[in-house]
């Protein structure tokens, strides 16, 4: 079965997202994540979308459940890597992902989580 | 790939037919000289009222033409589905309603990111929404 590979990245995973991603995927990567949220005790989850020449409401919703379920279990999410285009498209589509930071790319966001995690 | 002088239609069942219709639209909004943002506005519409289609509609078909008004030219494409319909579309067409899983953005976020925007739905017989963007 394919899997979307999850990087461990000292106390936070990395995920690197690609368009095509079908409800199964979405499904298993949520599941994946969060047994590697609670297994690798993680305070932060890097969701990369740099390769998304679109984000539609399908792939928002997947980013604010993973960003939800991180909460949960008390680790921040950073969306890194959001193409200007992705960018102004979402905000006329309404689509806030409230709670979830961003950052423009993985090192930035990891900054931003080192600083989140204390 | 020159631009289409008829409709082209594309199924809509699986997320594979979302997939090849956004690759498809992506080639003709290049061809039709649209610039980046404008190709993903109407991608990212389509891809709502594509997922919509299937989600709710059945499954169905989209018709994807090249349009042109004086020097204006623009994409125009219609969803049709034979599916349930919509009882009531202006509140299906308010931020955060959905009758399943999502997020209720589909169908006024495919509105707002349009030029055109129309919609006809019949309880029982099925959903017809068509959009264009201009370049």
């Amino acid at each position: 079965m394919e899997r979307i590979p999850i990087l461990k990245m000292g106390r936070f995973l990395l995920v690197t997202i690609q368009v095509d991603m079908h409800d199964q995927l979405v499904m298993t990567l949520q599941d994946d994540l969060t047994q590697s949220i609670v297994k690798h005790r993680v305070r932060g989850v890097l969701i990369d979308i740099s390769s998304l020449d679109m984000v539609d409401s399908f792939i928002g919703r997947m980013i604010a459940n993973i960003s939800g379920m991180a909460r949960v279990l008390d680790a921040a999410t950073v969306v890194v890597g959001m193409q200007p285009a992705v960018a102004i498209t979402l905000v006329e589509l309404g689509l806030t992902l409230e709670g979830v930071r961003t950052a423009l790319s993985v090192e930035k966001g990891m900054a931003l989580l080192e600083q989140s995690a204390g | 790939m020159p631009a289409p002088t008829q409709a082209l239609k594309l199924v809509l069942r699986t997320s594979d037919d979302v997939v090849r219709m956004r690759q498809t639209l992506r080639q003709v909004t290049v061809d039709r000289g649209f610039s980046l943002v404008d190709q993903t506005k109407l991608i990212t519409a389509a891809s709502e009222l594509a997922r919509n289609t299937i989600d709710y509609g059945r499954g169905g078909e989209v018709h994807i033409e090249a349009v042109e008004q004086g020097m204006r030219r623009g994409v125009r494409l219609t969803f049709i589905d034979q599916g349930p319909g919509i009882p009531d579309i202006e509140t299906a067409l308010r931020d955060g309603f959905t009758s399943g899983k999502g997020l209720g953005l589909g169908l006024g976020g495919a509105k707002r990111l349009s030029n055109e925007f129309h919609i006809e739905s019949t309880v029982g017989h099925g959903t017809r929404v068509q959009i264009t963007r201009w370049k």
